[in-house]
């Protein structure tokens, strides 16, 4: 039975989905976008007040521990900061523009589930929850062909790759007769049969592909650049850090998933993807495009975290997801700015940005700011976070993941720099697409704004959040 | 406190640049020209009024110091120390961070703000390097002015020869440098967690990790990610690819840096770090370094000859000159450790003299191309006597510092070393060839033009004359320099001796 803390501690996710509720039936009454967005934004908020509060109750098929807070509270920023951006983007939009919040609402409600599911049911139903909105997001505007290619695409692809979960989950069901992930360890003493190895293995495939680590990674260019920007954001962000965080839980908590078999194959998958994810970003002029593989490096990155998977790696996976999401957000945030007003295709071409310095100093400081995190230069927040993977590998003497890391950081650079270098190269005269002028008095602006300078600071003092991650992470 | 304002000084000094862009052209100059004078003062005033006596015990090696917590999850500090070794370059940094900002004053013409702000930025960073004592403050400060730097290049550089972007050396220079700092930060990790693993304890503290015992399997590997780290920055032979574009493409003010100082901070982090972390592996490995150090110096000399651009041919006889630098650190010998010091010193100066005569030359005539010129001695005024001095500093020439440099460095090697130190006096004789070569094709040969070009104005007789003043100087009287840092070179020369007496007693011991 429910008792009143179990509810209270689901009530985050009880304000999301209401808030969800009410949207629906308000754009059913009467449309107005800046409402509807207000209103998103206030219920995120609130979930986001309430969130602290929820630790004491252990509803069923959850667990509500230091990590799934942590992670919720990423999420619902990242939420909310998705849903600043898309008023500003889809403010330009011709057609309704309302349901997308409904749609991101949805998707938000799915990964708060997500990251603190306790059963693989629960795993299976939230994870379900958070994509199929995301479909619907990534398809919005769907006059354009690529939206809509991207939706289709991340449909299918998707769609197989809860094939390959489910399967995965039927042979750990079929061999251990319980869902739940403390029946799952405990039916489990060692390291388990072929059919225990195969489930697991499968089940790290079909999280692995909404991570696109490397072999399963062929959507995500594509998706990147076809989506609307505020749902490649959404999917960059909240949606990368849900999957990330559910299989980093799989591994604490069943021993199935930590044998040397599979963790050989996680240490391959993290090198093909931080040297893949930067290897094929090397040469793009896609800006979307691009930073979508740099996400792939960075997961690659992150999945040292999982290869070793103790104590020190959840604070890692904290720390690393803290700064992947300011950082990412920032970055995404500055090409949503200028793609909208909506008209057509997004402003992602790389020449767009040639000389952004001299015409927009303080969007192009965010996005060199967001891009020198990105490659993980000191006094960003992105070194911390590249400082605690290094370590984490040091730590437990993974040598070819720490080479794999510094290769795959050297290899980034070129990029990141040729990205970062073009802002500030003089124009020949071409000035096809610009935000308003009052771009920096609008709330878009002043969020990426607080996005830079939080970088910033995380970089400069990083022993507050270091801290909070800490504590949040001894918990579990 | 005086430390973090040292550091800080220049940061400040950077934005305030920036921002005087709207106050007219010429504001930004001046105040990053007050900055690095100031910085500059500061350091002279600890050089007088502070004492370098030999530390009678180890309590208190530091002339300043200065610790705060920052990160305490891993016990990382704020730590910041300064002996004679730092003061002399941070002294040197001032010096040359005033050069560049006067040197480039005619030079760059667009966004002058914010070349100031990203020169500053360089010169707070290098500051920063040589006053940090944490590894991993070292490490961020390290990695943090090659972004500055990269930008000075990408932006205001020169695209020189054909095929070669400005951008294209910017992003060599700062992919190598990043990756070689990286393998540090595996190995200053590995460090940590190995004396976490000993002790329990977690820290970046140099004091505490020099206490360290690190298992004999790992421990030449880790000192090796220290000498890659370092020896990309010096640049010794296999590893100097970025260096002569970046030398070439650069303006004039981020040469006279990257010779200046930026090179430095490689010796100097050698001198602090590599050697006194991992006193025996190094012990072990000095017979190669003083290889690649000689085969730097025979290598940087040959290319330096061959070389048309006026500016690649001075980058070739940084990597010989580094190469003296190199073998002299691993020779062991305090001599020649104070050689190294004195050569450094010498070298930026010279070799800033030598980039700021190109960088007027070029402002002239346009180019860089030695083919181009010729002649030149009947042509302008001065600066060919200004050429002949720096040139002849160059290669050596006695009363001048380098030659003080350069023979400590023979001197003390051949004691330890005398095979090496025969075989780089052969350098010399190279060095002679590419100062002459150098002499020859711009003011002497075949006049290419005729008419008479401006003689240098009052700045930059200023500039000139005082560093030929200093080179002077230095070489009759270079005491109070060696007094200095006398401490320092002593103190790795006794590491040097430990290593190689515990070198000695491991066999022994195993023998019994």
């Amino acid at each position: 039975m429910l008792t009143a803390a179990d509810l209270l501690t689901l009530l985050p996710l009880i304000i999301v989905g209401t808030t969800a509720v009410v949207v629906m039936l308000v754009i059913a009454w009467r449309r107005h976008h800046a409402a509807t967005a207000l209103m998103s934004g206030a219920g995120l908020l609130l979930a986001l007040l309430v969130l602290p509060l929820a630790s004491t109750g252990s509803p069923p098929l959850m667990q509500v521990d230091g990590l799934a807070l942590m992670s919720g509270t990423l999420i619902l920023i990242s939420a909310l900061v998705t849903v600043i951006l898309s008023h500003h983007y889809l403010s330009g939009y011709i057609g309704p523009k309302e349901e997308f919040y409904l749609l991101l609402l949805c998707a938000t409600a799915g990964a708060l589930g997500l990251v603190a599911s306790d059963h693989l049911a629960m795993l299976f139903i939230s994870l379900e929850l958070m994509s199929m909105p995301l479909y619907g997001m990534l398809a919005y505007s769907f006059r354009a062909e690529r939206s809509l290619e991207a939706g289709i695409k991340y449909l299918l692809l998707s769609a197989a790759a809860t094939a390959f979960l489910l399967f995965g989950m039927a042979l750990i069901y079929a061999r251990t007769g319980h869902l739940d992930l403390a029946g799952v360890a405990g039916a489990l003493v060692g390291t388990g049969d072929a059919w225990m190895l195969g489930g697991a293995a499968l089940m790290v495939v079909g999280l692995g592909f909404k991570l696109s680590v490397v072999p399963f990674h062929l959507w995500t260019p594509d998706v990147y650049q076809g989506g609307p920007a505020p749902a490649t954001i959404f999917l960059a962000t909240v949606s990368k850090l849900a999957v990330f965080v559910v299989v980093l839980r799989l591994v604490l908590a069943a021993p199935v998933f930590n044998s040397d078999w599979l963790q050989t194959l996680i240490t391959v998958l993290a090198l093909l993807t931080m040297l893949g994810g930067n290897l094929l970003a090397l040469f793009q002029s896609n800006l979307k495009r691009l930073l979508g593989y740099s996400s792939i490096a960075h997961f690659g990155y992150l999945l040292v975290a999982i290869v070793v998977g103790n104590t020190l790696a959840i604070e890692t996976t904290g720390v690393y997801l803290v700064t992947y999401l300011v950082t990412t957000l920032a970055a995404f945030g500055v090409v949503t700015l200028l793609s909208s007003p909506f008209g057509g295709e997004d402003a992602d071409g790389l020449p767009v940005y040639r000389g952004l310095f001299w015409r927009r100093p303080y969007l192009a400081a965010v996005m060199t700011v967001s891009f020198l995190s990105l490659a993980g230069i000191p006094l960003t927040a992105g070194f911390i976070g590249k400082f605690y993977v290094i370590a984490l590998g040091v730590a437990d003497s993974r040598w070819w993941l720490v080479g794999g890391i510094v290769t795959g950081s050297a290899i980034g650079l070129y990029y990141y720099l040729r990205v970062m270098v073009t802002l500030y190269l003089p124009e020949p005269g071409m000035r096809r697409r610009d935000v308003s002028n009052d771009w920096g008095s609008r709330i878009g602006g002043v969020t990426l704004l607080a996005l830079a300078v939080i970088i910033l600071i995380l970089g400069i003092y990083p022993a507050p959040m270091i801290d909070w991650v800490q504590g949040l992470s001894s918990v579990s | 406190m005086i430390l973090v304002w040292l550091i800080i000084i220049p940061f400040l000094g950077g934005l305030l640049c920036w921002q005087a862009d709207r106050w007219g052209e010429h504001a930004p100059r001046w105040i990053a020209l007050a900055t690095m004078l100031f910085v500059l003062g500061i350091s002279l005033w600890l050089w007088v009024t502070g004492d370098f006596a030999l530390p009678t015990d180890d309590a208190r090696p530091w002339l300043l110091e200065w610790r705060t917590d920052w990160i305490p999850r891993f016990g990382i500090e704020i730590h910041l120390a300064m002996d004679g070794l730092s003061l002399i370059l941070v002294a040197l940094t001032g010096f040359l961070g005033a050069f560049a900002v006067l040197c480039s004053w005619r030079e760059i013409g667009d966004r002058v703000g914010f070349f100031h702000l990203n020169l500053l930025w360089i010169l707070g960073g290098v500051v920063g390097v040589f006053l940090a004592l944490d590894l991993f403050l070292f490490f961020l400060f390290w990695e943090m002015m090659l972004v500055p730097m990269y930008f000075l290049i990408a932006l205001w550089g020169h695209s020189g020869s054909a095929g070669q972007t400005r951008i294209r050396a910017a992003t060599r220079f700062f992919i190598y440098t990043q990756a070689s700092g990286l393998l540090m930060l595996v190995a200053i990790l590995a460090l940590v967690f190995i004396h976490f693993d000993n002790s329990g304890q977690l820290s970046f503290s140099y004091d505490v990790l020099r206490q360290t015992e690190v298992p004999d399997a790992i421990a030449p590997w880790l000192m090796l990610g220290f000498f890659v780290a370092f020896a990309v920055k010096l640049p010794i032979v296999p590893l100097h690819g970025w260096l002569p574009d970046a030398h070439a493409q650069a303006p004039t003010a981020g040469s006279v840096d990257l010779a200046g100082i930026l090179l430095k901070t490689a010796a100097y982090g050698m001198l602090r770090f590599a050697l006194p972390l991992f006193p025996e592996e190094s012990m072990a490995f000095a017979p190669i370094a003083m290889g690649l150090g000689l085969v730097s110096i025979v290598y940087g000399a040959v290319l330096a000859c061959g070389q048309h651009d006026i500016k690649r041919l001075i980058a070739y006889t940084s990597i010989s000159h580094m190469g003296f630098v190199l073998i002299a650190i691993y020779s062991g010998s305090e001599l020649a450790i104070q050689g190294a010091v004195v050569l450094m010193v010498a070298h930026a100066f010279s070799s800033a003299g030598l980039f700021i005569l190109s960088g007027q030359l070029y402002e002239r005539i346009h180019t860089r191309d030695m083919r181009m010129m010729g002649g030149l001695w009947g042509r302008i005024p001065a600066l060919p006597g200004f050429t002949l001095f720096f040139v002849a500093a160059s290669l050596g020439m006695p009363v001048t510092a380098n030659f003080v440099g350069e023979f400590m460095i023979l001197f003390g090697t051949f004691q330890t070393a005398p095979v090496v130190a025969v075989i780089a006096s052969a350098g010399l004789v190279l060095a002679a060839i590419y100062s002459l070569i150098l002499m020859q094709r711009v003011h002497f040969g075949p006049v290419v033009r005729q008419e008479p070009l401006k003689g240098p104005d009052r700045r930059e007789y200023a500039m000139m004359l005082s560093l030929l003043t200093l080179v002077i100087v230095l070489g009759l009287y270079p005491q109070p320099l060696l007094d200095t840092t006398a401490g320092m070179s002593g103190m790795v020369a006794e590491l040097f001796a430990e290593g190689a007496s515990d070198g000695l007693a491991e066999p022994i011991g195993e023998v019994r």
